[in-house]
């Protein structure tokens, strides 16, 4: 039986009518028509329906929306502010980090999460951090360079 | 130009889009500008290029337009898909017209808007569709010129023109803005036989490295790929599948599904699929539906296919023949005699195979994850009955393709669908696990090598027999003065289909090459560059392994135990790719970690060093799935491989720290292909390195920890 579910979207409270063992991946791409956020494997593999709960980067695939329910969530819609890039978003784009571009949304909200939790990543923080987001074009190295710019800005000091 | 080839073709700006129009007609609904068209047949470019589809051999192959506001249209059938041809492309034409590459906009894969293209395969589009975009943008350029000159009164070969103006040389106050010359003008001319095209040192956009054009579309999640579309009152598909390739359906019952509020369920022969406005609702009724299914005996698994591709590929054809193999045995004072094998790899791009599509009035229009359009306009039509023309493919983005989706299975199943519920949009994606077993997979294959040297290192003999990986890229360029390359194929021989593979074929053939090659080089103490700059014959293949070579600081002194070098060089798409590795390898669990690649290539000239750059290090990182992970794991017709749970890629911890790219100085050259070469090179390189390390000789890709573990336990 579907639900009244309640919780924020991209900064705004939103209801919804779903039914509550349904995933956030779907309902954000099908209600909402947020299809930045993609489908990849369905079961939480590879990363790239990648969203923040909480501020907490999840893979949006396998969270029920009656989890959802009172929680503050943001897709890669909701990143940029005033028509301006967030810095993650703004490195990818300096650093080349990215080719088709499939895999980019969930990449750039796990790297925003991981820079939530720690704000100055070591380069083998980052690739521990990234590990379970899936890349095909081999995109790796430059995504690598792009959050180690950002951190480095945020912190003003370059780590080995 | 005659403009009734150019029938089938309308512009944004026409108000009604016309299918068939005639000169006349097409004239006057198209708006003004300078247009240029041309044509492959017109151009000495087209060596090498052959069209497939003989009924659609393109009057003209693309063409670009100078609005009336000064702004530049480029339509052409290639597609994106991570490669950058969106930037690349624009790059040439923003060169030879002399705008401001902001002024270009890149209209990509739409069957009615853009014209005829096989598809974007073979890493083509620069070297064959780059060549025709210069040309076109170089007419359009004299065109505007001609124009300046009756305005501005001065001779043609008085004007400058540059960034989007044309100025008299000795008065830069008489000067005139494109935008200015095309108003109120409708010029359409073809290119001519031979438009001035500039030299490299004329070059100020071409060679330079621009950051990606869509790059900030795909930051925002705003970037649209085919199963983004969200059309009012679209239902998405779920299709019933049966758990092995070649099963006979005895009985379906859907009664169960059917009780499901909103679910409709269509079946046509051999398709049933469930339809609902929610997706989830739709891939979660799949379950409710009861299907038997007949399975076909198995003949072989991922462990027993060599030894059925030996027994089934029988048919011999030889492909390169010289000299005479006894009289290489005879001269050869070493042979050495080995098979090299290779499991099935699926695409795995992240985006799986997708399509919207609506059917209405007879006419259907699509967006699919595609990267042959038009092929997927003819089977599309051919399919639903009605003709290429009532079919329209639209442009979208590709998430990945990698070959996987030249192959449109998919837009036929949404195409029959849509028609089923006419009116209605229809959304399909397939699930991660519909990819894979529907991917058309790079094949197994066996090489079997036979070869021979002298005492001092010279090849005398080498008899390679490929089984089912094709002959891409076995052209010797080793000197060999008895040699023969075979092809072995055979009906029955997969139990799923097959096809290309990002450079199909080649990886396999450059892995069993360079690893004979090293073989027979430490089989007489030499160090295995020194080996290969001996043998090669190829200048062009020297170079490319001349460049690696420097970059990476080879030395003959070899490393550390448990850490090794690897070389291995190819050809691919035009292009000579060395990639040379370094690795350490684990030798008590079998591990390796590749820790630095190196890419050397000559591709001619290079029109976005970056973007040439980054597929070389897209190639790397990809090629180390291949290498060291990835491998199908089935019975027969069933796919036991489903998710990338049980196919490990590339992770970011897998990945080399260091990646590094040297291109040997070209620019005058043609531009070769950039999207494959590199990527052929990974497995040989990391099994020779690997060999280095710790002696362990890999026949296998890939080269996983038990095998290493295997080969060392051989070795002793």
């Amino acid at each position: 039986m579907a639900e009244t579910i309640k919780f924020e979207l991209n900064g705004k409270q939103v209801n919804v009518e779903v039914e509550p063992d349904h995933t956030l991946l779907w309902v954000l791409r099908s209600h909402f028509d947020l299809t930045g956020t993609k489908y990849g494997c369905g079961l939480g593999y590879c990363g790239s329906c990648t969203v923040l709960m909480n501020n907490d980067p999840v893979r949006s695939c396998g969270i029920m929306m009656e989890d959802v329910a009172g929680t503050k969530i943001v897709t890669i819609e909701g990143l940029a502010k005033n028509g301006e890039l967030h810095p993650v978003q703004q490195a990818f784009v300096d650093n080349d980090a990215l080719q088709c571009g499939y895999c980019t949304p969930g990449m750039i909200m796990n790297a925003v999460g991981l820079l939530e939790r720690n704000p100055n990543p070591s380069r083998q923080e980052i690739i521990d951090g990234m590990e379970d987001n899936l890349c095909r074009c081999g995109a790796h190295t430059r995504i690598i360079d792009a959050i180690a710019s950002v951190s480095d800005k945020k912190k003003g000091v370059v780590q080995p | 130009m005659k403009a009734d080839k150019i029938d089938s073709f309308y512009f944004h700006d026409v108000n009604t889009p016309p299918t068939q129009v005639n000169r006349r007609e097409f004239l006057k609904n198209l708006g003004g500008g300078v247009i240029i068209v041309f044509s492959l047949s017109q151009l000495a470019f087209r060596v090498g290029y052959k069209s497939l589809d003989q009924d659609d051999i393109p009057q003209f192959n693309a063409f670009l337009r100078v609005k009336e506001d000064g702004r530049v249209e480029c339509y052409s059938g290639k597609i994106e898909m991570g490669q950058g041809i969106n930037t690349s492309l624009a790059q040439a034409l923003a060169d030879e017209l002399e705008v401001d590459i902001s002024q270009v906009d890149m209209i990509l894969g739409d069957t009615n808007l853009c014209p005829h293209d096989d598809g974007t395969w073979g890493s083509l589009t620069t070297r064959f569709h780059e060549p025709l975009i210069r040309a076109a943008a170089a007419e359009a350029r004299e065109v505007l010129k001609k124009l300046a000159s009756e305005k501005l009164e001065v001779p043609v070969d008085q004007l400058n023109a540059s960034n989007g103006k044309i100025t008299y040389k000795n008065d830069s106050s008489k000067s005139i803005s494109y935008a200015e010359l095309t108003n109120g003008q409708k010029i359409i001319q073809s290119v001519s036989e031979k438009p001035e095209l500039k030299k490299s040192d004329e070059f100020n956009v071409i060679g330079k490295s621009f950051h990606r054009r869509d790059a900030v579309e795909k930051v925002t999640g705003k970037a649209l790929y085919s199963a983004d579309m969200r059309l009012p009152g679209m239902l998405y598909a779920a299709i019933i599948r049966p758990d092995a390739h070649g099963s006979k359906l005895l009985s379906v019952d859907t009664s169960a599904a059917e009780k499901i509020e909103g679910i409709q369920i269509k079946k046509d022969d051999d398709l049933i699929a469930i339809l609902h406005e929610n997706p989830e609702t739709a891939e979660r009724t799949r379950f409710l539906v009861k299907a038997e299914w007949e399975k076909l005996p198995s003949k072989a698994d991922n462990e027993s296919i060599f030894e059925h591709i030996k027994k089934t590929a029988t048919n011999r054809r030889v492909r390169y023949e010289g000299g005479d193999l006894e009289t290489g045995k005879n001269e050869s004072e070493l042979t050495f005699e080995h098979e090299y094998h290779d499991g099935y790899k699926a695409h795995a791009s992240i985006e799986p195979h997708s399509a919207t599509a609506i059917y209405e009035d007879g006419k259907i229009t699509m967006w699919a994850s595609s990267q042959t359009p038009f092929g997927t306009r003819q089977e599309v039509a051919e399919k639903l009955g009605i003709p290429k023309e009532d079919v329209h493919i639209k442009q979208i983005f590709l998430g990945g393709g990698f070959g996987g989706k030249i192959y449109n299975r998919q837009a036929v199943e949404a195409a029959r669908l849509a028609k089923m519920v006419e009116g209605t949009p229809i959304q399909l994606m397939w699930n991660r696990s519909e990819e894979f077993m529907y991917d058309m997979f790079r094949p197994a294959a066996v090489i079997k090598v036979n070869s021979g040297i002298t005492k001092n290192g010279a090849i005398k003999l080498w008899d390679f027999d490929i089984y089912c990986a094709g002959d891409r890229g076995t052209e010797l360029f080793y000197e060999v003065p008895n040699h023969r390359t075979t092809n072995l194929n055979g009906q029955d021989v997969h139990p799923f289909g097959t096809g290309a593979w990002r450079a199909p074929g080649n990886s396999t053939n450059t892995f069993a090459r360079e690893s004979h090659i090293d073989i027979m080089a430490h089989s007489v103490g030499m160090d295995p560059l020194e080996f290969r700059l001996k043998n090669m014959n190829n200048q062009r293949a020297i170079n490319s392994l001349k460049v690696a070579a420097d970059k990476f600081g080879w030395t003959k002194e070899k490393p550390p135990k448990g850490t090794g070098r690897g070389i291995a060089v190819g050809f691919d798409a035009g292009t000579f790719a060395t990639i040379i590795v370094e690795v350490d390898v684990n030798t008590q669990n079998g591990e390796v970690k590749v820790k630095r690649a190196v890419v050397g290539q000559d591709m001619g000239q290079i029109v976005n060093p970056q973007g040439a750059i980054i597929q070389a290090e897209g190639c790397v990182n990809m090629g180390l799935g291949y290498s060291l992970m990835e491998d199908i794991e089935f019975d027969w017709g069933e796919v036991k491989t489903n998710n990338f749970s049980n196919y490990q890629i590339p992770l970011f911890s897998d990945i080399p720290e260091v990646i590094e790219t040297a291109f040997v100085d070209a620019m005058d050259e043609p531009p070769q292909g950039g999207g494959e070469p590199a990527i052929i090179c990974m497995g040989g390189a990391v099994a020779n390195a690997v060999f280095e390390a710790c002696g362990a000789r890999v026949f296998r890709l890939p080269v996983t920890p038990e095998r290493v573990l295997a080969a060392l336990k051989e070795k002793g």
